[in-house]
């Protein structure tokens, strides 16, 4: 798997050639070797599943089996469905408004965010004009601005403008990745050919054609890898949805389960709901992660390597 | 880039483009191409923190007893960072993420670069799916790992707690006052390892191969090699992980209020952010808490900066 999965590569040569020698790169090849290897590698695997492991044996318990049961092993009966069911029909289903609430954050906040980022890093990139070290500057300092700093005043503002508590106060945020603006301006200094530019303006094509039909068809790798950053960061934010919302009903899927578990010392019974839900919302995240972690790669250190 | 514009207009059978509205279009395009971005930035970005360093120089008072008299505001100079710097919490939370910051990073960044250098070696078998199962939690958000580990945490529901007990007689305690920090610096390293992993992975797959090959014409083993070849080249992965750990410890936030439930020794103000937090929210004062978050960004902002500087003397 390693030695196969496309790497965003402006040398396909190299990179093929690499692939088909990776037996010769690193440690040897000694039998003892591969089997002392191997077995760390298992042991901290262990470590990194186990968490997931317990969810799914504890959404197949009863309440009762929950805390009477060895919480690695199956209890005698299988609850797993009648949890899952009180999950998705808790509250008039509101746990899968939560999910959709989540999707559209995390997939409309990262298609758009991706789309700028690439737009902006294209024209610093690929432009001279005035203003534009200003620019660069400006933004690489927004990427080392902690989230969480700038969370708190966006929120007196958002009040001040009406947007707070609205599926705006968490969306337009999350359209702006500076992080993916670096990424996409190094990405397209580097693979976007100026006489490329050059012969589509010959050609008589305008300049938002050009970066529409090649800017964004040859920075496409970079793209995918702003756009999966982009995606797990807004999935995974915490700080801003519960500093915006207030409204039960416009809460992601972490706000939500937060406060079903929050429940949980008074009622019992939301520690199932909670376990179900962790679980449902866990597959398709670790089945994105798994598919697509061979994406995710190259554009990441594309950056660093350059700066 | 002027250039073009005689160029294009010598061809007989392009399309007429007088050398006028060309050049203009090259000098508007790159604003038209930066104006989204550019003005989301400045919503989300230059103004809140404007509005913050505003706030953070303002006093606000209430006249009569319930300001219903009228509130007014005036400028404070550095009142509310006075306030903020005397808070002995507050300071006292940002020690704690720096004793947090200093075991933990290393740590990881350690465990992740060792990972990475066996996953890539020849000797791990099915590197692959190893590679997937250290990235997964990445996938897992904060709130979620922590609910997760909160539940092998609590005694009575954690199989781990049973099992130390009954079978090594151990009272492990996972949220006691002395623990739970590293409790916390658990479920990080748990979420963050795989994902700084795969930076360096990308990194170690770009060495070129020759690089390998000639280490080994001239007789380096694999320890020689990780040495002398795979480190200083992972270099840039390892400065650029440990500068985002840094930001990242200095920002917790979920993981601590989430674990407040379960373990008493976790005050309102026992993270820099969860302190600002509490200010803003528990005690309605926005400016103290104004004050705080620019300290902590600024706090962020600094540590960056010195351990970039830091990293680039001694590569010189």
């Amino acid at each position: 798997m390693t030695a196969t999965a496309p790497a965003p590569s402006k040398a396909p040569a190299r990179k093929q050639r690499a692939s088909s020698s990776t037996s010769n790169r690193g440690a040897g090849r000694k039998p003892a070797t591969t089997i002392l290897v191997t077995g760390i590698l298992t042991i901290v695997a262990v470590y990194f599943l186990v968490p997931v492991y317990w969810v799914i044996v504890a959404a197949t318990k009863s309440t009762d089996d929950l805390f009477g049961t060895n919480g690695f092993l199956l209890a005698e009966t299988n609850n797993l469905l009648a949890n899952l069911q009180a999950v998705l029909t808790y509250d008039g289903g509101i746990f899968l408004r939560w999910a959709l609430n989540s999707l559209l954050y995390a997939g409309v906040g990262a298609l758009l965010a991706t789309y700028f980022a690439a737009a902006g890093g294209y024209a610093l990139a690929k432009y001279r004009f005035k203003g534009n070290n200003t620019i660069f500057g400006l933004i690489l300092g927004g990427v080392l601005v902690p989230g969480t700093a700038t969370a708190l005043p966006l929120f007196l503002l958002f009040s001040q403008l009406g947007l707070a508590n609205t599926y705006w106060s968490v969306l337009l945020p999350s359209l702006v990745s500076p992080f993916g603006f670096f990424l996409c301006r190094i990405y397209a200094q580097a693979t976007v050919d100026d006489s490329l530019i050059e012969a589509g303006r010959i050609d008589g094509a305008g300049e938002l054609r050009i970066f529409h039909t090649l800017g964004l068809r040859i920075m496409t790798p970079a793209l995918v890898t702003v756009f999966l950053f982009q995606l797990v960061g807004i999935w995974n934010n915490y700080f801003l949805p519960l500093v915006m919302l207030s409204d039960e009903r416009l809460y992601p899927i972490t706000l939500g389960l937060n406060n079903w578990r929050a429940q949980t010392d008074r009622l019992p019974e939301f520690y199932e709901l909670t376990v179900g839900g962790v679980l449902l919302s866990i597959i398709p995240l670790a089945i994105a992660m798994i598919v697509l972690q061979r994406f995710w790669r190259g554009g990441l250190t594309e950056g660093s390597v350059k700066a | 880039m002027t250039t073009t514009a005689p160029r294009a207009s010598a061809r007989p059978d392009g399309p007429p483009q007088p050398r006028k509205p060309r050049v203009s279009a090259v000098t508007r395009a790159p604003w038209i191409l930066l104006a989204p971005f550019l003005a989301l930035f400045g919503l989300t970005f230059l103004l809140p923190i404007l509005v913050a360093i505003g706030q953070s120089f303002t006093s606000v008072t209430r006249a009569g007893l319930f300001g219903e008299q009228g509130v007014s505001s005036q400028f404070a100079w550095f009142d509310n960072y006075r306030q903020a710097l005397e808070d002995g919490n507050f300071i006292a939370s940002i020690g704690r993420m720096f004793l947090f910051g200093a075991v933990q990073v290393p740590i990881m960044i350690v465990l992740c670069t060792i990972l990475a250098l066996l996953l890539e070696s020849a000797a791990a078998k099915l590197p692959g799916l190893f590679r997937a199962a250290y990235f997964l939690p990445y996938g897992i958000p904060g709130v979620i790992a922590t609910i997760l580990w909160s539940f092998l945490y609590v005694p009575g529901l954690s199989p781990i707690v049973d099992i130390a007990s009954s079978a090594f007689g151990l009272q492990l305690d996972f949220l006691g006052a002395g623990s739970v920090l590293w409790s916390i610096a658990n479920i990080v390293t748990w979420t963050y390892t795989g994902y700084n992993m795969m930076i360096i992975i990308a990194q170690l797959k770009a060495i070129p191969t020759e690089l390998y090959e000639a280490a080994r014409v001239d007789g380096a083993g694999p320890w020689r090699i990780a040495r002398s070849i795979q480190l200083p080249l992972i270099r840039p992965a390892l400065v650029l992980t440990t500068v985002f750990s840094i930001i990242g410890t200095l920002q917790l936030f979920a993981e601590a209020q989430l674990l407040q439930v379960v373990a008493p020794a976790i005050d309102s103000q026992y993270t820099p952010n969860l302190s600002a937090y509490t200010t803003a929210f528990a005690y309605n004062d926005y400016n103290v808490a104004a004050a705080q978050s620019v300290l902590i960004a600024l706090v962020a902002f600094a540590l960056s900066f010195v351990f970039l500087r830091l990293t680039n003397r001694s590569s010189k």
